[in-house]
C-alpha cells in the first residue's frame, strides 16, 4: 500500500512523547533524517524527533521556515484547528480529554445517563420483537 | 551574549521605572532566541572563549593576549584546555600565566537550520589523522555533540582523542558530504516508513501486549 502521509513542508502533526504530549505542531523545515523543525501559533520554534510525532492527513501551504504571522495565517486559511476537532482523530482526542477530566459526580451522571440509554434500546428493541416475530 | 543579556538585566534594574522595565525583561525573556536557548536541550559540549596571556615580567611588561574558542563540557575543563593548546603553541604554562576571561558562546539562531562543517584531528589506534565532517542542525554545540557521538560510533574515537581544529557554518553550495546535500532541498517529502508507536510516557510501558503492533504510518 502507497503512503498518504508525507513528511513535508507543511505537514501537521501530533506530538506523541514528551513535554509537549498532545500538541498540535506543523513541520516548517527537516533537519535530517531523524528531526524536524517544528512551529505551532503558541509555541517557540523547535527542533523535534520524527519518533514524538504522529503525521495527521492536514497539509497546509507555506514556504520554507514562514515568519509566525505567516504561519498564523496559513492555518487559519487552512482552517486546521476546525478541520483537526471535526476529524475521527480529534474527536476521539476530545473524548478522551473530557472522560480523564470527570469528576466523582461526573461519572455518576455518565452511569445513570448509560443505564437510561441502555434501558430505552431494550425497550425498543422487546417491541420490535413482539411486533415481528420470526 | 550570556554575560551581556546579564549586563542589560542589571542597567534596567537602575535605570528605569518598574512598569518600563517589566516590560523590557518580558520581552527580553520572550525573545524568541532567548526562550528556544532556555527550552533548548541541555548539551553535553558548551563552546566557551578563554582569553589568557603569560603574567607580566619585568622583561616583558605587556605580554601578548591570546583567545581561544574550545568546546568542553564545562569552564573549569575549558581552562584546563586553554592551557593545553596554548603550551602547544606558545612557550607559557599555567603557573606562569593568567586567565583573563571565560565566558560561554551561545548559538545567535538557534531555530535556523545550518550546515556545519567541522575540521577535526584526532588519534586512531596507529597515528593522528585529520577530517573534515560535515552536520546539519540548528546549533553548533548540537552539531559538535554529533560529531563526538558519530566519531566514538564510527571510529571508537573517545573525547580525549579529539581535538576540534576549525568550525564553520557552510553554506548550502559548498557542502562536500552527499548526505547533508540530500535535505538541501525546498519541496523535500518523505514517508516515514517504519513508526513504532510508543507510550507516551515510559510509565505505561507492558512487556507484552494483547496484539501485534501496527507499523504503518
Amino acid at each position: 500500500m502507497p503512503f498518504k502521509r508525507y513528511v513535508e513542508i507543511g505537514r501537521v502533526a501530533l506530538v506523541n512523547y514528551g513535554k509537549e504530549y498532545g500538541r498540535l505542531v506543523v513541520i516548517v523545515d527537516v533537519i535530517d533524517q531523524n528531526r524536524a523543525l517544528v512551529d505551532a501559533p503558541d509555541m517557540i520554534r523547535g527542533q523535534i524527533n520524527f519518533k514524538r510525532l504522529s503525521l495527521t492527513d492536514i497539509k497546509i501551504d507555506i514556504p520554507r521556515v514562514p515568519k509566525k504571522k505567516t504561519l498564523i495565517e496559513a492555518m487559519e486559511t487552512a482552517d486546521v484547528k476546525n478541520k483537526w476537532e471535526k476529524s475521527s482523530w480529534g474527536r476521539k482526542l476530545i473524548v478522551q480529554k473530557r472522560r480523564a477530566a470527570l469528576n466523582d459526580f461526573d461519572r455518576y451522571k455518565v452511569m445513570v445517563a448509560k443505564i437510561k440509554r441502555g434501558r430505552a434500546i431494550r425497550e425498543k428493541l422487546a417491541k420490535l420483537k413482539r411486533e415481528n416475530p420470526a | 551574549m550570556e554575560l551581556n543579556l546579564k549586563k542589560q538585566r542589571a542597567r534596567v534594574n537602575y535605570h528605569i521605572n518598574s512598569s518600563l522595565k517589566e516590560l523590557v525583561l518580558r520581552a527580553l525573556f520572550t525573545s524568541a532566541a532567548w526562550g528556544a536557548l532556555r527550552s533548548m536541550v541541555k548539551f553535553r559540549f558548551h563552546q566557551y572563549q578563554v582569553v589568557g596571556r603569560g603574567l607580566p615580567t619585568d622583561a616583558e611588561p605587556h605580554p601578548k593576549i591570546y583567545r581561544m574558542k574550545l568546546w568542553a563540557t564545562n569552564d573549569v575543563r575549558a581552562k584546563s584546555k586553554f592551557w593545553y593548546f596554548l603550551r602547544k603553541l606558545k612557550k607559557v604554562k599555567k603557573s606562569n600565566g593568567q586567565v583573563l576571561a571565560i565566558n560561554e558562546i551561545f548559538e545567535r539562531k538557534p531555530t535556523k537550520i545550518k550546515n556545519y562543517g567541522i575540521w577535526l584531528r584526532y588519534q586512531s589506534r596507529t597515528g593522528y589523522h585529520n577530517m573534515y565532517k560535515e552536520y546539519r542542525d540548528i546549533t553548533l554545540n548540537g552539531a559538535v555533540e554529533q560529531m563526538y557521538d558519530e566519531m566514538a560510533s564510527r571510529h571508537r574515537v573517545r573525547y580525549h582523542g579529539i581535538q576540534i581544529i576549525k568550525t564553520a557554518t557552510i553554506p548550502s553550495k559548498l557542502c562536500k558530504r552527499e548526505s547533508t546535500k540530500q535535505f538541501h532541498d525546498s519541496k523535500i517529502k518523505f514517508p516515514l516508513v517504519f513508526k513504532k508507536v510508543r507510550p507516551p510516557t515510559r510509565k505505561l510501558k507492558t512487556t507484552f501486549k494483547a496484539s501485534r503492533p501496527n507499523l504503518f504510518a
